[in-house]
């Protein structure tokens, strides 16, 4: 979308019928969605004990992004605002149970009853005022207050989040940060404008000692199509670009036997004590020497 | 919705206090089958609150469970009991229908399986 979909309606109004119907069957967007979730999926670092977990997915739109959780073998509750999207949801059969709400208003969930959280491209939406009687901060403050609340102790939230700019970024960050949440930024790409991705990766509870690093484009084994001519043809290397460039010497030309004679007698003219010549003028002496 | 989301959900009206469980009235219901995990079944139990779902299953016309819930041994051992439990929590949808708050009474649609959980501006 070459406009952002914030500043042209509010998303129950942008994404209308025709609106979700066009986002739900574009291939693109269901490969971008896929590989975002399997991303939030990985960051939400879940214990590996085969136990599935229950799940909730803000902004879960047409199921796009709930559809990877149902893959990999959880339970889920997919909250969106936008009835079209839910009902496109329903028509492709999603497995996860779908809520109609305003995630702006409060989750309205119980306490300690989520395992974690996902979100996809939707937290940035707060940031809006799209009615006189909203404020993006309180807003933002009754979502991640309520979050907290209805996740249990030491579950994570993962949201990828598409800020407009930094004073957007820097809001959401410190309304999570005031609700009790731990964690930070962890940004994907960082050095190329289409593929960098942030993540807000938040826990509830106990702090954790590791949080993992972000994705380096050199860690990629091969590039997509689309991206082909987005990504750098080859690789620089390190050593490369740190070795200092030493200029080379010039390697001037040795005088020859003639210019040493001519020198000689231009001593001797002068009244200078100057050896004799012999066959060994001007010859180099051994390295001995 | 399923009444595992049913266990779940609160009324989200600014001041009113007793906010769980939802009642449910229930106007079409349907059956849909679900892997059975007793893994998940188990996990689960200890965040249930038993008696809303209970309650929830009779509203939707499911009336195996017992009223009290169950001890460590019977969710362990007893796997007619695990059915049950399974079939009540995620196998029956609400399809039409309605959530009410229990303090002030507010109605929550629920069409196509979706309860509507927008609120008005002044119950924010």
């Amino acid at each position: 979308m070459s406009n952002r979909p914030e500043l042209l309606a509010p998303p129950e109004i942008f994404y209308d019928d025709t609106e979700a119907r066009k986002y739900t069957s574009s291939s693109r967007i269901v490969e971008i969605q896929a590989k975002l979730s399997e991303r939030a999926l990985e960051l939400l670092a879940l214990p590996e004990d085969g136990v599935p977990r229950f799940l909730l997915d803000i902004g879960c739109g047409s199921g796009l992004s709930g559809e990877t959780l149902s893959e990999d073998g959880h339970h889920w509750i997919g909250l969106d605002i936008s009835a079209s999207m839910l009902h496109v949801a329903v028509e492709r059969e999603v497995e996860g149970d779908l809520l109609l709400g305003d995630m702006g208003q409060g989750l309205g969930l119980r306490s300690g009853v989520i395992d974690g959280a996902i979100s996809i491209s939707a937290v940035q939406w707060l940031c809006n005022a799209d009615k006189s009687s909203h404020e993006p901060r309180l807003r933002l403050k009754a979502f991640f207050g309520s979050l907290y609340r209805c996740l249990s102790r030491g579950a994570r939230a993962v949201f990828q989040v598409y800020p407009e700019n930094i004073a957007q970024r820097e809001l959401i960050l410190r309304q999570a940060l005031q609700a009790g949440f731990g964690g930070g930024l962890v940004v994907d790409y960082p050095h190329s404008t289409k593929k960098r991705k942030e993540f807000l990766v938040l826990t509830c509870g106990t702090v954790q000692t590791s949080i993992q690093t972000s994705k380096n484009e050199y860690d990629e084994s091969c590039s997509e199509d689309d991206n082909s001519d987005d990504e750098e043809s080859e690789e620089v290397g390190v050593s490369d670009r740190n070795r200092p460039r030493k200029r080379q010497r010039t390697n001037t030309k040795v005088k020859g036997r003639e210019w040493v004679l001519r020198k000689k007698e231009q001593s001797r003219r002068k009244g200078k004590n100057v050896p004799a010549d012999s066959k060994f003028t001007s010859r180099k002496r051994r390295t001995r020497f | 919705m399923r009444l595992i989301v049913h266990n779940m959900l609160s009324c989200n009206i600014k001041g009113v206090v007793n906010k769980f469980p939802l009642r449910i009235e229930a106007e079409k219901v349907t059956v849909k089958e679900v892997d059975f995990n007793p893994d998940f079944l188990r996990y689960m139990f200890a965040k249930i609150d038993w008696k809303a779902l209970v309650d929830g299953a009779r509203s939707m016309e499911y009336t195996e469970l017992p009223d009290n819930a169950p001890d460590t041994t019977t969710l362990e051992s007893d796997e007619t009991f695990l059915r049950k439990f399974h079939h009540a929590l995620l196998e029956l949808h609400l399809e039409e229908g309605s959530l009410v708050c229990p303090e002030t009474g507010r109605k929550f649609s629920v069409s196509k399986g979706i309860p509507n959980m927008l609120l008005h501006e002044d119950e924010v």
